[in-house]
């Protein structure tokens, strides 16, 4: 009765989600008396070594051109027999974008009852796991009883640590039959969003996000500096991608993205329940606001009340020199 | 083309959040209750712009809940929906969700199934894949747009650090994102029109649920903001540094 673990690779590497949820599947392989397997598409023996490290006793390699685009109905198949072969009865995959494809589809193939987008690990009681996640964009935590045989876990991402050890995983061949079907989706095209070379802003750990306060977008290059003297992707408030000052992709809030980022900076944002909606699961957040009312500071770790186009330029010179001294 | 939008009950975006019955429910005492946003700026109003352009024959709103979600239903309505159907009964998840669904949508050859990508009070994003599973259906996540072409269907959706464009032959589930229309304000013709328009109720399938809420709790807020002096930055990256240890 082993756990099973979904991994993704892209542009060469484990997905750092993918070791998070491998590190998660050990933990919770432990307290149930079992083992993590984990399963990767088209991994090499570098990329089968790590998961090891992350935690899995045995790492399933599936090879196929097939999976080379995260399409849920191959990925599919290929878990569920990997799952009966294993006779897995809990799989974990991440909440992130394939994963949001691929664990409801499993679950309805499966009849295996979902927590999507869990934060802690579970409680075992008896046959019963119970799963906290996110609920109310944040607001709330709900505690999910799973009852079915199958269970599966999606883990939202940055919210489980990655140690690695130096244990060493079985690596074996897994070969699935997909008797012939193939997706109905036909991919046209593939665009990569110009991040300008930051971090794409789901996976980003240090965020820079700036609002109407700018009040136009030829000031954003004070926001720009700041970022890139952090190491940070740009975000920004409803109003301000609505108004064109910058890409939607930006946009973070209960109707843009919801994102969890060590660190959020929140420039000229007064912080509306939408926005922090979409940032509230931040570990640190820096509100800086001339308006010492605005609502953003009930919510913020640390706060200034000052101009922005003062206080930003010499925060970005203060990181310049902590990032030269060390 | 027929077009099933799935919509859902949710407590306006407002909304201060409790819960009763010894923190197993959430309490409804003085909450607006609006149609999903998701499903109603991005999934409803695609479906009617599609309709309005000749693409598709019928709008059809799908919801599980009580009698009490009439209301929002109406309001999808007067958007310009022709018909609504109601599961009695109130939803332990998303699977149970996406049962419904599917058996009525496959009962009744819809072409197009539309979700919001998440509810606001749920969050799962679970729904639509759940559907694709259960009919086999193909499933495009996250969708920012979406053209129909006779039977094929033009998708753009968000993909890691990108976007992509797929086609895909109907019938299929989409999950909907900003960017694939802007939200209306129903007129007054339209909010006359829905209070003649059907809603068909049907009872629930009744198998036991794979999944249960068993408690809620709120999130501890963030307790104090430490400020900075505006002219003292270099205390908030030391801070940030030493004490939050995030650079």
């Amino acid at each position: 009765m082993s756990v099973l673990v979904y991994i993704e690779i892209a542009k060469g590497k484990v997905k750092k989600a993918s070791l998070e949820a491998t590190n998660y599947a050990a933990q919770i392989a432990s307290q149930l008396g079992t083992s993590a397997t984990a399963i990767a598409f088209n991994a090499d023996a570098a990329q089968a070594e790590e998961i090891g490290k992350a935690g899995a006793k045995k790492v399933l390699v599936v090879k196929g051109d097939q999976y080379k685009n995260n399409d849920a109905v191959y990925l599919g198949v290929a878990i569920e027999q990997a799952a009966k072969a294993e006779g897995a009865k809990v799989i974990i995959t991440s909440f992130d974008i394939t994963g949001k494809s691929l664990a409801p589809r499993l679950s309805a193939k499966l009849k295996a009852g979902l927590v999507a987008g869990a934060v802690d690990y579970p409680t075992v009681n008896g046959n019963v796991l119970e799963v906290k996640k996110n609920v109310f964009s944040g607001k709330a935590t709900a505690i999910y009883t799973i009852n079915s045989d199958v269970k599966i876990i999606s883990l939202m991402p940055n919210s489980f640590p990655v140690k690695l050890t130096d244990n060493k995983a079985e690596v074996v061949d897994f070969a699935v039959d997909l008797g012939g079907i193939t997706s109905k989706i036909v991919i046209k095209e593939t665009k990569s969003t110009d991040t300008a070379g930051m971090i794409p802003l789901p996976e980003a750990e240090l965020v820079v996000s700036a609002g109407r306060g700018l009040k136009g977008p030829e000031n954003w290059g004070i926001i720009e500096d700041l970022a890139k003297a952090i190491g940070a992707t740009t975000a920004c408030s409803r109003p301000v991608a609505d108004m064109h000052w910058r890409p939607h992709h930006e946009h973070v809030g209960q109707t843009g993205i919801a994102i969890r980022p060590n660190l959020y900076i929140a420039i000229g944002i007064s912080g509306a329940i939408q926005h922090l909606a979409g940032v509230n699961g931040s570990k640190t957040i820096v509100v800086i606001n001339t308006d010492k009312e605005a609502p953003f500071f009930k919510s913020a770790d640390y706060g200034i009340i000052g101009d922005a186009f003062e206080v930003v330029p010499k925060l970005t010179e203060a990181i310049k020199k902590l990032k030269a001294s060390n | 083309m027929k077009i099933l939008v799935a919509i859902s009950n949710v407590p306006d975006t407002t909304t201060k959040i409790a819960f009763s019955d010894n923190d197993t429910k959430f309490s409804t005492q003085g909450v607006q209750f609006i149609i999903n946003p998701y499903d109603e700026w991005y999934a409803l109003v695609r479906a009617l712009e599609l309709k309005e352009t000749g693409k598709a024959t019928v709008v059809t709103l799908f919801h599980v809940g009580l009698a009490d979600s009439e209301a929002t239903i109406r309001k999808g309505l007067a958007l310009g929906a022709d018909d609504a159907v109601r599961v009695n009964a109130e939803s332990p998840d998303s699977f149970f969700v996406a049962e419904q669904i599917a058996k009525y949508a496959k009962e009744n050859a819809y072409d197009l199934i539309l979700v919001g990508k998440e509810t606001i009070n749920y969050n799962g994003s679970s729904v639509g894949g759940m559907i694709g599973g259960l009919l086999d259906f193909p499933f495009v996540s996250l969708a920012t747009k979406l053209d129909v072409n006779g039977n094929t269907a033009t998708v753009e959706h968000d993909i890691d650090g990108g976007i992509q464009v797929v086609e895909c032959a109907t019938p299929l589930v989409i999950s909907c994102s900003k960017g694939m229309a802007e939200q209306r304000i129903p007129n007054m013709r339209g909010i006359m029109a829905a209070r003649t328009k059907p809603i068909t109720v049907v009872e629930a399938t009744t198998d036991a649920p794979l999944t249960n809420i068993k408690s809620f709790a709120l999130t501890a807020g963030r307790t104090t903001c430490k400020y900075i002096d505006a002219n003292n930055v270099e205390e908030l990256v030391s801070l940030l540094h030493n004490e939050a240890k995030v650079i």
